[in-house]
């Protein structure tokens, strides 16, 4: 028989299947080299970090005061008299209410992301580990904010809460949780299912021990990447409420305002009026290729 | 009912399986897991219906069937990861679960499980050592002292742990991540492992080196092993005594010499009849039996078997068969009515 019984004395040995990798990586640090190895991302993230850079230096860098007003500079070209990108209807800066602006839609597009990344993937963590009716209640619920558009969902409750930062934000978050809790859920449940958590279990850890050392671990990558696209997203919708007067109020300076007011000028200082406009796109789409980027980055089969 | 054991001494009925042999480390009886069918009231799926055994201290255990027959159904119902709706597991001669027995976390401290699935059984995040590390740490070790004993147990599976301790799991071969899973199992130090087709997923010369590691580590450390497999080879390779299963039923039980050579039950006799022969005047054209197994949902009145049974008799159609002895002075059982010397059949149908 040359079946595995002519094999009934003990190899001496054993021998290694395939010869040892030559550099031992760990998962962040394989991210991060293949994050270093993306031209694309690099770039984008690179505007990303200007952006950043020039929102919380604007006191420094921005050339006048976003705030200074003057009945004889309005609405002037670029390049008239040292503002760089010229004025808006009301002789103000553009460059440096630009600058400032970026703060505001910045603070918009990513507080609100956090923060329902925070709340969304704990209660899909929790809905997706624990199931059955913990499970359905948490998801059920979050299938009602599911069935308005976002758009829509951010409006009517903007109206109902009235303007202003912390409002906007607000709103912001109770629009983002949904989806949030719901990539987190479904991460949760896929990992739930896999041997290692039973053998988890089998090693007589407890439900909180699993969460913390086998669980988190595996939901972080999704949601991360989920909200990394959801920023750019967020700074479109801050912008479309300060644009229909439910988000920031005036005279702060902020990209989506200035897009609404601006837009009566568009035939006197056309290129001066899609500024704001231009900011927006530049900023969301960078943030939508860096979060691309992440997503190939981590999103790897092992 | 009483009977005669090979040492001469009437032995009660419930304690049938163990045969004069080492005190019994884990004592199953009657186990039995029904899953209930979604939308369907009252139906359920018997995964595993009223299962009886014993493990003795330091043997290897074998169980055998075909897929869906309920074999991990019932690892995972000896370790308490699923709870089982009726019959009592007692570890130790302690009941599991029971007030005046043992908690389902001691008996977890002492019974460890390896999965068939070498990748999913291991964290994608964590470096193996951790993951190795975790059970000890869990059960009470400092960090260092279960990095300790990570180290430790990995250099026992064969692994460097300065070299694949820090890898992560999809750095590893197939074999490797085995290895890494039967190190994790051993990390808390169980006196029982449950292997759920541990070898299945590997190939042929990998398979080899894992059973025999595994023969090793259970010399070394006293182990005992229940082995789950589909596998006939595999089973009669690493057991001393084998249960075959067919429809959450063990139809049966034996020393793994007797059970191999001398097959009392049709269907034990089918499947090693399938089994490939590498001898061509042994190969057979036609399978031995027929049809998919009967849907665990419902199963067939009488005997489980009797719609693919070759050699089916009025009697396999009502009445459910029990386990008896089938070899005189033998620890040996089948559940057929063909081989009920008390209906005076006793050598009917010889393969």
């Amino acid at each position: 028989m040359t079946d595995i019984l002519t094999l009934r004395e003990p190899v001496a040995t054993f021998t290694e299947e395939t010869p040892p990798a030559s550099i031992v990586r760990g998962y962040w640090q394989s991210v991060f080299y293949r994050l270093r190895h993306d031209p694309i991302t690099l770039g984008f993230g690179a505007i990303v970090a200007l952006i950043v850079l020039a929102a919380v230096a604007a006191p420094l860098i921005a050339p006048f005061d976003p705030y200074a007003q003057s009945i004889i500079a309005r609405l002037k070209p670029f390049g008239w008299r040292d503002h760089l990108l010229g004025t808006d209807e009301l002789g103000r800066d553009m460059l440096s209410r630009l600058i400032y602006g970026g703060r505001v839609s910045l603070l918009m597009g990513v507080v609100p992301v956090v923060i329902a990344a925070m709340i969304g993937g704990i209660l899909g963590v929790v809905g997706g580990f624990v199931g059955g009716r913990v499970n359905t209640a948490i998801m059920r619920t979050m299938d009602v904010f599911y069935a308005f558009p976002s758009v829509l969902l951010a409006v009517a409750i903007a109206g109902a809460m009235g303007g202003g930062i912390g409002n906007g934000m607000l709103t912001l978050t109770l629009v983002f949780v949904p989806p949030m809790c719901r990539v987190a859920e479904t991460a949760t449940t896929q990992i739930r299912a896999l041997d290692f958590i039973e053998a988890a279990r089998a090693s007589g850890a407890g439900t909180l021990t699993i969460i913390r050392y086998h669980v988190l671990g595996n939901v972080l990558g999704p949601v991360l990447i989920y909200a990394s696209s959801l920023v750019s997203v967020s700074i479109l919708l801050a912008s479309g409420l300060s644009f229909l007067g439910l988000g920031v109020r005036p005279p702060i300076p902020d990209w989506g305002l200035m897009l609404s007011t601006l837009r009566q000028s568009i035939y006197v200082v056309p290129l001066v009026c899609a500024l704001p406009g231009v900011a927006i796109f530049i900023t969301s789409i960078c943030f939508n290729l860096v979060s691309d980027g992440l997503r190939a980055a981590m999103d790897v089969r092992m | 009912m009483d009977y005669r054991s090979s040492d001469g001494s009437t032995i009660d009925r419930h304690d049938q399986y163990d045969h004069g042999g080492p005190a019994p480390l884990l004592v199953a009886r009657n186990l039995r897991k029904h899953f209930p069918v979604k939308g369907a009231r009252g139906k359920a799926v018997r995964a595993v219906d009223g299962v009886s055994f014993t493990v003795a201290k330091g043997e290897t255990l074998g169980i055998v069937g075909e897929s869906g027959c309920g074999k991990s159904t019932l690892a995972r119902l000896l370790l308490h990861l699923l709870v089982p709706d009726a019959g009592e597991l007692i570890f130790g001669g302690e009941a599991v679960g029971a007030a005046g027995g043992i908690a389902v976390k001691t008996l977890r401290r002492q019974a460890q499980m390896v999965f068939q699935d070498s990748a999913a059984s291991l964290n994608p995040r964590l470096p193996v050592r951790d993951s190795v590390a975790f059970g000890p740490f869990v059960q009470g070790s400092t960090k260092d002292e279960a990095r300790a004993i990570a180290r430790d147990i990995l250099s026992r599976v064969g692994l460097d742990p300065d070299l694949f301790g820090p890898r992560y799991p999809h750095e590893l071969s197939g074999g490797q991540k085995q290895r890494v899973n039967i190190a994790r199992a051993l990390a808390v130090k169980p006196r029982l492992l449950i292997l759920d087709e541990p070898v299945s997923a590997l190939d042929k010369s990998v398979e080899a080196q894992v059973l025999n590691l595994l023969r090793v580590l259970k010399r070394q450390l006293g182990l005992t092993l229940v082995f789950i497999s589909h596998d006939l080879n595999v089973v009669r390779y690493v057991s001393r005594r084998v249960a075959v299963m067919y429809l959450g039923r063990i139809v049966e039980f034996g020393p793994v010499k007797a059970i191999f050579e001398r097959p009392q039950h049709p269907y034990t006799q089918a499947l090693l009849a399938s089994r490939p022969s590498m001898d061509p005047a042994r190969r057979i054209e036609m399978p031995p039996i027929t049809g998919d197994p009967p849907n665990p949902i419902d199963p067939p009145a009488g005997c489980r078997f009797h719609p693919r049974c070759p050699f089916v008799e009025a009697i396999c159609e009502t009445a459910d068969p029990a386990l008896r002895v089938v070899e005189d002075g033998k620890a040996h059982f089948a559940a057929c009515h063909l081989r009920d010397r008390a209906l005076g059949r006793g050598r009917l149908a010889d393969a």
